[in-house]
């Protein structure tokens, strides 16, 4: 250790609890140089470092635990910093500066609580076991999935903005979702009476059933289900697993064990620098209580944060006054918005208010007295007022002279608020404390990319509530310094891919000469365009690809159907569809593989590469693959791949479902499907998941009742979990989905984007999709199946077709002149098997050859 | 080393016929040791030849007569196929590396069979 001798003199700051916001705190103090000062020991009872408890929710749809992680395995390995997890504080001594947990005793010089919350359970006779679950860290949500394996239906108790989620995450597990509320109405602290009406009327629409003004007294056994929830005046409700989310209670337990004062309503006391009456202790998060309040969002967590590492830096910066609890969310899909005094309490506040019953929309705009000022806002069914509504509110900006106007149904010319209109000072992100001037700064540097932005300032990282007010502000300040954002394909052609497309389709354009000369520039085209308009006509009409009016459009791997490698040779894949092949299948391989001295590897797509051919040997090679039963593996487009099959339900003894007869109907029905990206899949015969399906665009789980769809996954640079899209769904259904999803794909990505980059990339999410495609929202099911079907009738195997004419056939040569070979191309042998020469290796060769 | 430019008359050689060639694409000949790509592109009818070396420098393989053709900014290019960097069709500069430049014949149809200029 090379710090030996200064990290006697460090200060020791420990921080209990590393959740969000301990985290940030620890993230900030460390960002800022503070472990040069200090020795950090966090503490966290959770057996997982800090992760996103906002998008908890996420990890039902697929996401795994790692993936919501804070930060990186690495960032708690380094000098001066230590995080024990599964380590909870018992004690805090505060005469000795010491903290006590089952391991030890710990002394400190500051102390940060950091502790959270814990959510509140009500006593009710009864209620233990799966009939006494809750929604709060990733093991409780272990906890519900393993519950909910063996369930029909589940009861969220609490109509709030937790209840409300953990439903949806009952109804992704499957279940029947029911919600019991204690008060006449949803949402009680967030929304009013008309509010929590039309909330109740959306989601009732949505399939979970609401039930109001219900006191569960106990619960006892079922008859149809395992509980029986029995309510005040004799009224019940059976259920097999009950999630209670009755509110959320400070973790002051460490206070109050070491006499620290306690707020009225729980949560540890601080002033305005976070500090509790102890100067050696902060409290941050959701265990604070300022003036009597706990805040139980992450962006005054986060503000909290801030004030602490700078106040044990000694930058104290702002005070904490209090935060703003302003909200938007995403509810089963229903939009909800709560700014400000929500409610209008504020005395001689009026309101105005929209009330659409028909699509149970409503809106409340709350104004002050004298008519200057925004105080709140409820929104319910559709938050595009969120944004503009709040920057009222946040901003002081004077309402105009009809308020009314910014509730109303946009009609053309409603006075929406342009960001134009926001002070510098507008925060735009509260999470990270982003303002307007900060945004402009980071685009003046030279940020003209959204996600660069939000990694350069991290605005929109946190919550991700201020997400539209972004890309507002970042479109119009680009477009204000005369940035246009240019999306044509290239100087050739200005259209964006997804332009192109439906020019192709609604024009019937099957050349690329035609598109150009219709909708294009110059003579030629070039090689982004080219290939960009290759594969969609490809999409479109999958006509062979070496025609003579396609063949000049293709990168070289398309032109030649061979994987180009470093030395200008090209590899071989023949199509192993579903990884299954026959012993003499593999030994054709075997002879071919011998005879042509080509390198033989199994690839990571469960089929066999094989490489060192060159030009002029495809045609023969080929020919033999054919003869022997293969065709083209389409290794070289991007088009589909592999449909990756673990062995299922024929020889496993935990399969359900056939898994290689699915990959081989998958596989054989999208074979030669080109798109904007290559596109993998695969299917698991049970939950093991040894298929990786998880990770693939398109992922098939069997389970008992059928197939499991995930979507959008990817492996390579930057790995994605594949998300939950649709469960047990039988054979038809599956494949018609997935038909959808793809010629979806195919319409809208952008050049080269793979279904993982097209998905975070769709606004409306995973939601919008599911809507398009389950739903058939855009009534285009019927056009995408057709278009599939075209494209699948269209199937031939290209190196067949291209065997079978001798024209196609005559590119296929190293020379046209002489049949000579390459002599750069030169192989030595290794491990048994020929692969390219070093150049060491050439040179070596050739000096060999002039001595001989 | 073939400097074009400084060429009084070159000595034409035919190398194939037009059936060879691939139209908007390239092909490839061994002429005297070099191997020469030869690029076809029937639309530019005064000028519808071109020939340059097939040696990619960065890669070290002999592949740029299977790159893709077209105009970037109005300059003829080859795309060189493993590693995507532009070399002009006229001169055989490269417009990623100005100072790397490709050794480029003229080409001409005479009747049916194709002909290259080799140095005098
Ligand atoms: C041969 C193989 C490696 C092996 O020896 O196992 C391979 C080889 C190549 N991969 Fe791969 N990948 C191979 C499996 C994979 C896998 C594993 C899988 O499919 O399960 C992955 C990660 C999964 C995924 O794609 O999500 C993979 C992720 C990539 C990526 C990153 C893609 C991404 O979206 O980030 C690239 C680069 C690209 O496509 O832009 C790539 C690109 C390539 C290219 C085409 C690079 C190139 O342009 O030369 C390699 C040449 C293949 C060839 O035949 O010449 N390869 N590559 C595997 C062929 C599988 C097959 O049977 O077709
Ligand atoms: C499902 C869900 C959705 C949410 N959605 C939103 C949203 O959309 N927007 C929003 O702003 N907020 C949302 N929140 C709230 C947000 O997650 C919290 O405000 C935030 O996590 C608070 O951070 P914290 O660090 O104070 O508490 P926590 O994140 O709860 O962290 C406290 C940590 O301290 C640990 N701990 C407690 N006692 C001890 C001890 N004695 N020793 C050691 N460790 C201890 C706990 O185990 C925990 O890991 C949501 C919360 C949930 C559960
Ligand atoms: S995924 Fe399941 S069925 Fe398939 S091999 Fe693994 S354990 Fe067997
Ligand atoms: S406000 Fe939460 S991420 Fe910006």
């Amino acid at each position: 250790m090379t710090s030996c001798t200064d990290s006697k003199d460090l200060k020791t700051l420990i921080v209990i609890g590393n959740g969000m916001v301990g985290h940030h705190c620890v993230e900030q103090l460390v960002a800022a140089g503070a472990t040069r000062r200090y020795r950090i020991e966090v503490f966290g009872e959770e057996s997982r470092r800090a992760y996103d408890r906002v998008h908890l929710s996420e990890y039902f749809a697929g996401r795994d635990a790692e993936s919501l992680a804070l930060s990186s395995a690495a960032f708690y390995d380094q000098p001066n910093l230590h995080l024990h997890l599964g380590e909870p504080v018992l004690e805090v001594n505060r005469g000795r500066r010491e903290v006590v947990t089952p391991k030890g005793r710990f002394s400190y010089d500051q102390l940060v609580l950091a502790t959270g919350s814990y959510p509140f359970v009500p006593e009710i006779e009864g209620a233990t076991g799966e009939a006494r679950l809750v929604y709060r860290t990733l093991d409780d949500l272990d906890q519900i999935r393993e519950a909910a394996r063996a369930a029909r239906r589940g009861v969220v108790v609490g109509g709030g903005l937790l209840g409300l989620e953990a439903a949806n995450g009952l109804k992704s597990l499957g279940l029947e979702a029911h919600v019991v509320e204690f008060a006449p109405r949803l949402m009680p602290v967030q929304l009013d009476e008309l509010g929590g009406q039309a909330l109740k009327a959306q989601i009732g629409a949505l399939g979970v059933q609401v039930h109001l003004s219900r006191a569960t007294r106990s619960v006892t056994p079922g008859m149809d289900y395992r509980y029986r929830m029995n309510f005040d005046g004799g009224e019940f409700l059976e259920t097999d697993l009950i999630l209670f989310s009755a509110g959320i209670r400070p973790q002051d337990a460490l206070a109050r064990q070491c006499g620290l004062e306690t707020g009225p309503r729980g949560g540890v006391v601080i002033d305005e620098h976070c500090r509790t009456r102890d100067p050696h202790i902060y409290a941050i998060g959701e265990c604070a209580a300022l003036n009597g309040s706990v805040f139980g969002l992450v962006a005054p967590g986060y503000q909290m944060a801030r004030k602490v590492a700078g106040e044990l830096l000694g930058e104290p910066g702002v005070p904490f006054l209090g935060a703003d609890m302003s909200t938007r969310l995403k509810l089963l899909g229903v939009d909800v918005g709560s700014i400000g005094d929500a409610q209008g309490v504020t005395p001689g506040a009026c309101s105005y208010r929209f009330v659409d019953e028909a699509n149970a929309i409503y809106r409340r705009l709350v104004i002050s007295a004298d008519g200057r000022k925004v105080l709140g806002a409820v929104l319910v069914g559709d938050n595009s007022y969120y944004d503009t509504l709040l920057q009222y509110a946040q901003n002081g900006i004077a309402p105009p002279a009809d308020p009314a106007s910014l509730i109303l149904p946009k009609t053309g010319g409603a006075p929406a608020l342009g960001v134009e209109a926001l002070p510098e000072t507008a925060t735009i992100c509260s999470c990270h404390n982003v303002s307007k001037a900060t945004l402009c700064a980071a685009i003046d540097a030279g940020c003209t990319d959204l996600a660069e932005l939000r990694a350069t300032t991290r605005a929109g990282t946190g919550c991700g509530g201020c997400a539209g007010l972004l890309k507002q502000v970042f479109d119009h300040e680009l477009a204000a310094r005369g940035v246009a954002v240019d999306k044509s394909l290239c100087e050739h052609f200005p259209y964006t891919r997804q332009e192109l497309y439906a020019l192709v389709r609604v024009e019937g354009i099957q050349t690329f000469d035609e598109l150009l000369k219709r909708h294009g520039h110059g003579d030629l085209g070039c090689d982004v365009c080219k290939p960009a308009i290759g594969s969609i006509l490809a999409s479109c009409w999958n006509q062979p690809i070496q025609e003579p009016w396609l063949v000049p459009l293709q990168d070289t791997n398309d032109t030649f159907m061979a994987n180009m490698q470093k030395n200008g040779t090209y590899s071989v894949v023949p199509r192993i569809a579903g990884g299954e092949i026959t012993p003499d299948g593999l030994i054709a391989i075997g002879h071919i593989a011998r005879k042509y001295q080509l390198y033989t590897k199994i690839t990571g797509g469960q089929r066999i590469d094989l490489f060192g051919a060159q030009l002029h040997e495809l045609p023969a090679i080929w020919a033999e693959l054919i003869e022997a039963g293969f065709e083209t593996g389409q290794a070289y487009g991007k088009s589909t791949r592999t449909v990756k099959s673990c062995v299922g339900s024929t020889w496993c003894r935990y399969g359900v479902q056939d898994s290689v007869r699915m990959a081989l109907e998958i596989e054989n029905r999208y074979k030669g499907l080109r798109a904007p990206h290559k596109l993998k899949f695969a299917v698991s015969g049970c939950t093991r998941e040894c298929a990786e399906a998880q990770s693939k665009d398109v992922g098939v789980i069997a389970t008992d009742k059928g197939w499991n769809l995930y979507v959008c996954g990817n492996g390579g640079m930057r790995p994605r979990h594949a998300e939950l899209f649709a469960t047990d769904l039988d054979d038809a259904t599956l494949l018609r989905y997935i038909d959808r999803f793809l010629m979806f794909y195919i319409r809208t990505a952008d050049r080269l984007q793979r279904t993982a980059v097209w998905r975070e990339s769709l606004e409306g999410g995973l939601e919008y999709l599911k809507e398009v495609i389950i739903h058939d929202s855009l009534g285009l099911a019927g056009e995408l199946e057709a278009q599939m079907q075209l494209v699948v009738d269209q199937y031939e195997c290209e190196w067949a077709n291209t065997l079978n004419d001798p024209e196609k056939l005559r590119r296929f040569r190293t020379f046209v002149n002489t049949t000579d070979t390459d002599p750069d191309i030169r192989f030595v042998e290794e491990r048994g098997q020929r692969r390219p020469a070093r150049a060491d290796e050439v040179c070596q060769a050739e000096l060999a050859g002039e001595s001989r | 080393m073939s400097e074009v430019q400084s060429m009084n008359s070159p000595r034409w050689q035919a190398v194939c016929t037009r059936q060879d060639l691939v139209a908007n694409s390239g092909v490839v000949a061994l002429v005297e040791g070099r191997q020469i790509a030869i690029f076809y592109l029937p639309e530019l009818e005064r000028h519808p030849l071109y020939a340059i070396a097939n040696h990619d420098p960065k890669s070290g393989a002999n592949v740029i007569g299977r790159g893709l053709v077209g105009r970037v900014r109005g300059q003829l290019i080859v795309a060189a196929p493993l590693y995507k960097q532009h070399f002009r069709l006229e001169d055989g500069r490269c417009l990623e590396n100005p100072e790397q430049r490709l050794d480029v014949w003229p080409a001409r149809f005479s009747g049916d069979r194709v002909e290259i200029g080799l140095p005098g």
